[in-house]
């Protein structure tokens, strides 16, 4: 049953980017991009619901389905199922691209493939693979509307996440070489291989390999300073693929470091390296902080605000425990969902309005009740208030740390997620209430494709900070029993 | 451990080819002739090639013989070759403004190297390999790393910053054939195709990149800031 439901999330991409590629139709490339994302989504559902019996083996040992890897499949699978549809909707409104427009599907569907690929697999050596193979097909999508800034952001994007993957390719080596003196020169670098290995490993090999791995996969997460990318590719692809790199990728990379955290754990440098991370955390956060105070572009402040919620995510891994791991796990899905939210406001109210600055962006209420409505619960959500999910992930995170005796990071993330509220919710502010500029002309409608997205964002994650489930609950602690080395 | 205990020819010999591709990343890092930083590197990925073969004798491994096949193949001849392409195509022969002199870059260099020395002999004092080839082997692959990085910072060529990536691979390639050649032979072979990927990517981007942005400097690109 895993191993059909695997399938299922591996071909229906694979079938979707062959689609688009062969048929030169977009009205085909559409339905095929979104029946792949709703087959990946159904399976991705099973998957994690079943991944709690596991964890399941395949392909000798290279493929594993585990908790940790199930759930980042899910918040995947669900930006993707998400973007899908509202892509239909925005790709359109893009002016003269009819004709490329499959090609963008298709290099959409196989962004998503290399994207789900990378949380399924079990070998470090793969998953560096499947990391590296992200970045050269986003690139093109960073790339894809081809104006000289959404060229400037691929060309940085490419430079500087394969510059800092190199050095995660670097640590890679060097796990393996300190893991080949208790194994021998050949083995399988497998994860459980590793983190069974890892007491017998030498403290200081360990602790220079660890480093290099989280900087190089930070850089992927977007982690300050390491995120100089970020801003520049989110806000210069189109709206749907802002809300893959944003809700999913960024997972997908996260994925990897805490993976590499529950080695260094087994390999008691624990306390060292929880400190890096929470101490990259709070420096994103800070970035972040600063950055969307003083923002003028719409979509930056979202791919700032990305940078922020990164840097609470590497800060609830980083304390660890069970509410730290859980409240980070919660918090990945709450993420997922809200990001896309928030990019696909920030999409709609670019075409509406003709400009991606937020100075441009006045009344949105005024002109769009409906979407205004969502895209501002959106902003109140995204800030971490109630009664919304990242209220609640943010809240157990912090009790994580102090459980955790971090009270100093405590401390700082309170500051700056309450100097986050005030500037976030000020640009709001500015665009919901501030009068508009006169004699603007009638604005555009926006199509139900472009709005229902935002609906079905909205709905779950004012659920989930309304209720949690306790079988959530079980599977969380479950996660954070595997991290910490405990069989599942 | 194949480091551990290594006759003394092979270890001079691993020595002798992991410093001469140290000293081919100073003549990119000390040229600002594009041509020049092409020869170094095809030179070096020969290198790279010859030391996986002799490896391969030493260690009894002979799957190192096909990727020593492989790599003089793909980063000795092909790689450069696309490159030359490309440098053919856009008429650039060499960095215009340097925003670092040859001659400081090459300090700066040496400086790299030193503090990759110091790194590389704490850690192979604590695993107890302190008189091997281990060291230098870490010792270059670091120092190729932050040669590399250095590369990427005060170049601004899109030509010269591809290059800079592709010394920081070398160096992790030529320290993992010493260090760890039992490494999984599959993912090796799928890092070198990686990598061709990787540049035919960088060919059309900088397609793109002359096409739409005007220049293939990054210094001229600074629409995006803030």
């Amino acid at each position: 049953m895993v191993g059909f439901l695997l399938l299922i999330i591996a071909i229906a991409p694979a079938v979707a980017v062959l689609g688009c590629l062969a048929v030169p139709s977009r009205a085909v490339a559409e339905r095929l991009n979104l029946t792949s994302s709703f087959l990946v989504f159904a399976a991705a559902v099973a998957l994690a619901v079943l991944s709690s019996n596991g964890p399941y083996l395949f392909w000798g040992d290279y493929i594993i389905v585990d908790r940790p890897g199930a759930w980042v499949t899910l918040c995947t699978a669900l930006v993707y199922l998400l973007a899908s549809i509202y892509s239909v909707g925005y790709m359109r409104l893009l002016e003269g691209e009819e004709s490329r427009l499959r090609y963008f599907y298709a290099l959409f569907s196989g962004f998503a493939l290399t994207v789900l690929v990378s949380t399924v697999m079990n070998n470090a050596g793969l998953y560096w693979i499947a990391i590296e193979l992200t970045t050269l097909v986003s690139t093109f999508l960073v790339g894809f509307e081809r104006a000289a800034e959404s060229v400037e952001a691929a060309w940085k994007y490419i430079i500087i996440v394969s510059a800092g993957i190199s050095l995660a390719l670097l640590g890679t080596v060097l796990f393996y070489w300190s893991g080949s003196f208790a194994l021998g020169p050949v083995y399988d670098m497998t994860w459980a291989t590793l983190q069974q290995t890892a007491p017998k490993m030498n403290p200081a090999l360990v602790s220079l390999a660890f480093l290099l791995v989280l900087i190089g996969y930070g850089t992927k997460v977007g982690l300050a300073p390491m995120h100089t990318w970020l801003p520049d590719a989110h806000s210069e692809s189109p709206a749907p693929v802002s809300a893959m790199l944003s809700g999913a990728l960024l997972n997908g990379a996260m994925l990897g470091i805490v993976r590499y955290l529950a080695v260094a754990d087994a390999a008691s440098i624990g306390s060292f390296s929880r400190s890096v991370l929470v101490a990259l955390g709070v420096v994103s956060l800070l970035v972040g902080a600063l950055f969307i105070v003083r923002q003028d572009g719409i979509k930056r402040l979202m791919a700032y605000s990305s940078v922020e919620h990164m840097g609470v995510i590497a800060i609830g891994f980083g304390f660890g425990g069970i509410f730290g791991v859980a409240g980070a796990l919660y918090h990945m899905l709450n993420h997922s969902l809200n990001k896309s939210l928030m990019f696909f406001g920030a999409g709609n109210a670019m075409r509406a309005f003709g400009t991606k600055e937020i100075a441009g962006i006045r009344d949105v209420w005024g002109r769009y009740p409906v979407q205004g409505t969502l895209w501002l619960a959106g902003a109140v959500a995204i800030t971490g208030a109630p009664p919304f999910g990242l209220f609640l992930s943010e809240l157990i995170i912090l009790r994580g740390g102090v459980e955790a005796h971090y009270g100093w990071a405590v401390g700082a993330m309170l500051v700056l997620l309450i100097v986050i509220f005030v500037g976030f919710l000020n640009h709001f502010r500015e665009m919901y209430f501030e009068p508009p500029e006169p004699a603007e002309g009638q604005l555009p409608a926006l199509s139900n494709w472009c709005v229902a997205p935002m609906w079905l964002a909205l709905a779950p994650l004012l659920l989930l900070g309304l209720w949690w489930p306790s079988s959530m609950w079980h599977h969380f602690s479950a996660i954070a029993h595997t991290l910490a080395g405990g069989s599942p | 451990m194949l480091v551990a205990h290594l006759d003394p020819l092979a270890a001079s010999i691993f020595s002798l080819m992991a410093i001469a591709s140290l000293l081919l990343a100073f003549v990119m890092l000390g040229s600002r002739w594009l041509n020049n930083y092409l020869y170094a590197f095809a030179a070096e990925s020969w290198v790279i090639a010859i030391l996986s073969a002799t490896v391969g004798f030493y260690g009894g491994y002979p799957e190192l013989y096909l990727i020593a096949i492989l790599t003089a193949l793909f980063r000795g001849l092909f790689l450069p070759y696309l490159l030359w392409r490309i440098v053919k195509r856009l008429n650039v022969t060499r960095e215009i403004h340097v925003i670092l002199q040859p001659s400081s870059s090459l300090v700066a260099g040496a400086f790299c190297v030193i503090f990759s020395l110091t790194v590389g002999y704490k850690v192979g004092q604590s695993i107890g390999l302190a008189k091997t080839v281990a060291v230098l082997a870490l010792t270059v692959m670091l120092s190729m790393k932050l040669i590399g990085f250095l590369m990427l910072s005060v170049r601004h060529e899109a030509l010269s910053q591809i290059l800079g990536l592709l010394v920081l691979e070398n160096g992790v390639f030529l320290g993992a054939q010493i260090l760890v050649p039992g490494m999984p032979v599959l993912i090796e072979i799928v890092i070198l195709f990686d990598l061709l990927i990787v540049v035919a990517c960088f060919g059309v981007l900088i397609q793109y990149l002359l096409a739409h942005a005007g220049t293939t400097s990054s210094l001229e690109l600074r629409r995006l800031v803030g």
